[in-house]
């Protein structure tokens, strides 16, 4: 179980190595500098958190669909819309004063309710008139985006500063109100590690999930679902509920990480050229699952590593260490992972003369 | 062929198998499952190569390194499920593999092709349209192209598998005729079966393959069912027992003037209307794609009727409601095993307790008792005889007669009142069909009514307490069995007039 994965991550370095060296880097120094800027630097895991918990929404949101073999790839969308109703209910329910149990419960409603209202758009299409869920819910991830500059830019919208300086120049959303904001352990070591809400949410959501899944009805339904919809079917599942429950369970869980995004860390429903919608979490989030193998707890794993490498990247990033470097050591190791997984199914057979069959035997 | 060996990983499927058949015969080739028959003849045609041992083609050695050096040798195989393209005309299918007459061209001159196709159709009785496209015929006909293939190939060796699984006994006799007739032109015929009356019926010898090994090669002529089957199967059958009179009770599934569509619209089941008792087994023989399985699909609820009325003792579940059949009592083993009867990747205890985990004791409120569901698994595993890795496994890696048996252990595990199966026995070998067999006389004899689709009349004859045909959606012949006779049964079957319709 864990051979191959480790395999394709050795695999991967090698590979990486390689392209650094080409580049005109040295290898070792330049892992050792990212592993050093991810997880060992002062106040470079507190950083990595604030990577990773978003990673974790989002790919705990992927591999609860993917299970199924539900292919949501609206985590994206989804997590812009909870973000926006996550900040309108801070808005409205917040006050001044020290956080307040109720705005952040308020929150997460309904950062959990816009999300899975926006993938039950593909859902429901799937379930009743079987459009493929991929297109519909990659689209809405666009519409969601516009939809949040929409707000913020070309609107005198519920979320937008309408009053001060800043947006006489230049158009921004309302800061939420300081009950609003969600506080976080700090840890005291390495000059304090900030655990945030959100993170804590992201595991509770994790080991529900695993729960769901392994231990209940709804999860044996969802696996022969996704395993053959005639067999389930046939056993007498109810085929349209399942769909759209497990498409509102991953869209509730990537609101609530754009819930998280407005209370843990922007403190606002940011649509700046450089905000949320440039983060690409959702997508991200499916790179996370994937390497997770939809396992909810290897997610959290996962999505620890990858946000340590983006955190590393961004740090680092400068003449000497070009962050696009990051990318492509991501991108082999996504690629390097998925091959692995490729070894694992088929067997490369190496002979004089391709045999046409493969090793089937009528074996009774 | 000689001392051919074969190994997969973990089997022997050939083991120094000798096998030889003359110019100018029709050699049967029989054998359970997985006694090594396809092997066999896969390493023919090319498209496995022996471990061990040598093929001579007219008493030269030859060594094929893929399938085109044994169609170059003249040998050509009707493979069991064709390999046909469907969006070609027939010419077009049959000029697929030529690679040195018409076919060498660039430009196909179709006038040629379709020409030569007509004549050799005409010559051994395989009439086919050249120019029909190939999903528009019916799989008989489908066969015939496989034939007229291999023939324009030149074939002088031809190897069919199993050819008679799709047919209806009147288009297995013309196809008994086309060999004859084949095999009278000098050519060579390879018949792979695991029918002993087939064999009987076509072949000049026979050779029994079992585990992998050629057991003897007989004549048919002096050959007898009976002593072929102790052959293959390597000790006396049972004696085919003749059912016993069961004493039907009540009606406990009642079709009244029931349609459904079919899949691809259009009425598949047409105002059926059919009784089955508890305690008996009623057969629904006719030839696939007559509106059987859709006719069990809407007595399991996987399809809503487009009218009339289902009763299952009595009550009329909801209809086109898969889990209100189940709980009114209908067990249903699908044609479909793999797929609709089980899901493959999930695992074997999961897949037994498929219909079963919604209640006590496989689950408490929302939460499963993987426990219980996994001492369940162990205890069917070992009552119905399944060859399983163990519980956890994925069910697809089990063979097909086991996994007909999970079906089967599922299905009467949850006590049904009514049983629909569908094909059964497709593609098993004789043990598994006789375990299959006894468990839906048990299933009868415990009172369920049994409703047995096949194609299969020696299965019906033997199974059967009444049949009823049923050809383009309707029920064209309702008789007891005493009263049957295969002719009959096959003439309705294919469509052809009730004898006794006054």
């Amino acid at each position: 179980m864990v051979a191959v994965p480790a395999a394709s991550l050795v695999f991967a370095f090698f590979a990486s190595g390689l392209v650094l060296l080409a580049t005109g880097h040295n290898a070792l120094s330049s892992y050792r500098r990212l592993f050093d800027a991810a997880f060992v630097a002062n106040g470079a895991l507190g950083q990595t958190l604030v990577s990773a918990t978003p990673l974790a929404f989002t790919g705990l949101a992927a591999a609860a669909a993917f299970r199924m073999r539900l292919f949501n790839i609206g985590g994206e969308g989804q997590l812009l819309v909870g973000a926006i109703t996550a900040a309108a209910a801070g808005l409205y329910f917040g006050g001044s004063g020290g956080p307040s149990a109720f705005a952040i419960a308020a929150m997460v409603v309904a950062g959990c309710a816009g999300g899975a209202a926006w993938a039950l758009i593909p859902g429901i299409l799937r379930a009743f008139f079987r459009t493929n869920e991929i297109i519909t819910s990659l689209m809405l991830n666009y519409v969601a985006a516009y939809l949040l500059t929409y707000l913020i830019f070309n609107t005198q919208s519920y979320w937008r500063q309408t009053t001060g300086f800043n947006a006489a120049v230049f158009p921004t959303s309302k800061d939420l109100p300081s009950s609003a904001l969600w506080p976080g352990a700090t840890i005291h070591l390495r000059g304090g590690i900030l655990l945030p809400l959100g993170a804590g949410f992201a595991v509770l959501a994790a080991a529900v999930l695993w729960v769901l899944y392994s231990r209940t009805r709804f999860g044996f339904e969802a696996q022969v679902l996704g395993d053959s919809p005639r067999a389930a079917r046939y056993a007498g599942m109810r085929t349209r509920r399942k769909i759209l429950a497990v498409m509102a369970i991953s869209g509730a869980i990537a609101g609530l990480g754009g819930a998280s995004q407005d209370g843990d860390f922007r403190h606002t429903l940011d649509a700046d050229p450089n905000g949320l919608q440039r983060q690409y979490y959702g997508y991200s989030g499916i790179v996370v699952a994937a390497l997770a193998r939809y396992n909810p707890f290897a997610v959290l794993l996962v999505a620890f590593l990858v946000g340590g490498l983006q955190n590393a990247g961004n740090t680092l990033q400068g003449a000497d260490f070009p962050s696009g470097l990051v990318g492509v050591i991501q991108g082999i190791i996504l690629f390097s992972a998925l091959g692995g997984e490729l070894l694992v199914r088929y067997r490369i057979r190496i002979s004089r003369r391709p045999a046409a069959a493969p090793p089937a035997p009528e074996a009774a | 062929m000689r001392g051919i060996t074969k190994r997969f990983p973990g089997v022997v499927a050939n083991d120094g198998v000798d096998f030889a058949a003359a110019t100018g015969e029709v050699h049967a080739l029989l054998g359970e499952n997985g006694a090594g028959k396809s092997t066999l003849s896969n390493i023919l045609t090319g498209l496995y190569r022996p471990d061990e041992g040598e093929i001579l083609v007219y008493c030269r050695p030859v060594e094929f390194s893929a399938p085109r050096d044994a169609l170059d040798a003249g040998i050509c195989m009707v493979h069991q499920h064709f390999r046909l393209v469907e969006r070609f005309t027939v010419a077009e299918n049959v000029v697929l593999g030529d690679h040195r007459r018409e076919g060498r061209t660039f430009r196909l001159r179709y006038r040629t092709i379709e020409r030569r196709v007509a004549e050799l159709g005409e010559r051994y009785g395989l009439a086919v349209d050249p120019r029909a496209r190939v999903w528009q015929l019916s799989v008989g006909e489908q066969q015939r192209v496989e034939i007229l293939k291999a023939l324009y190939l030149d074939a002088r060796i031809l190897i069919l598998d199993e050819p008679t699984a799709v047919l209806t006994p009147q288009e297995a006799q013309v196809l008994f005729e086309t060999l004859r007739e084949m095999a009278a032109d000098g050519r060579t015929v390879i018949f792979i079966s695991h029918k002993l009356h087939e064999v009987k019926a076509v072949a000049d010898r026979v050779t029994v393959l079992r585990g992998g090994h050629a057991v003897a090669t007989v004549s048919a002529a002096e050959a007898t069912p009976r002593s072929l089957a102790v052959l293959m199967v390597g000790h006396g059958l049972g004696e085919g027992a003749p059912p016993k009179a069961r004493a039907p009770g009540e009606v406990v599934l009642g079709l009244e003037d029931v349609s459904a569509a079919g899949d691809r619209g259009g009425a598949a089941v047409r105002g059926v209307s059919l009784a089955v008792r508890a305690g008996e087994i009623v057969a629904l023989a006719g030839v696939a794609g007559n509106g059987q399985r859709e006719l069990a699909e809407t007595v399991a609820g996987m399809r809503a009727p487009t009218g009339g009325v289902v009763r299952v003792a009595g009550k009329t579940p909801r209809p086109g409601d898969p889990r209100a059949a189940i709980r009114a009592g209908v067990a249903y083993v699908p044609e479909d095993r793999l797929g609709t009867g089980l899901a493959p990747s999930v695992s074997i205890a999961s897949n037994l307790a498929l219909k079963s985990y919604r209640e006590a004791p496989a689950s408490s409120g929302p939460l499963l008792r993987l426990r219980r569901i996994r001492e369940r698994a162990v205890e069917l595993i070992q009552r119905y005889r399944i060859a399983a890795p163990g519980p956890a496994a994925p069910v697809r890696l089990l063979s097909g007669g086991n996994l007909q048996k999970v079906v089967l252990a599922r299905e009467f595990s949850g006590q049904p009142k009514v049983l629909v199966a569908a094909s059964p026995t497709r593609g098993l070998d004789v043990g598994a069909i006789e375990s299959v067999h006894s468990y839906l006389h048990e299933a009868a004899a415990a009172g369920v009514g049994v409703l047995l689709i096949s194609e299969d009349l020696d299965e019906i004859l033997t199974l059967a307490d009444r049949i009823a045909v049923m050809y383009e959606g309707e029920v064209v012949g309702e008789t007891a069995r005493a009263d049957a006779s295969v002719e009959e049964i096959g003439l309705l079957m294919a469509g052809g007039n009730d004898p006794r319709r006054d």
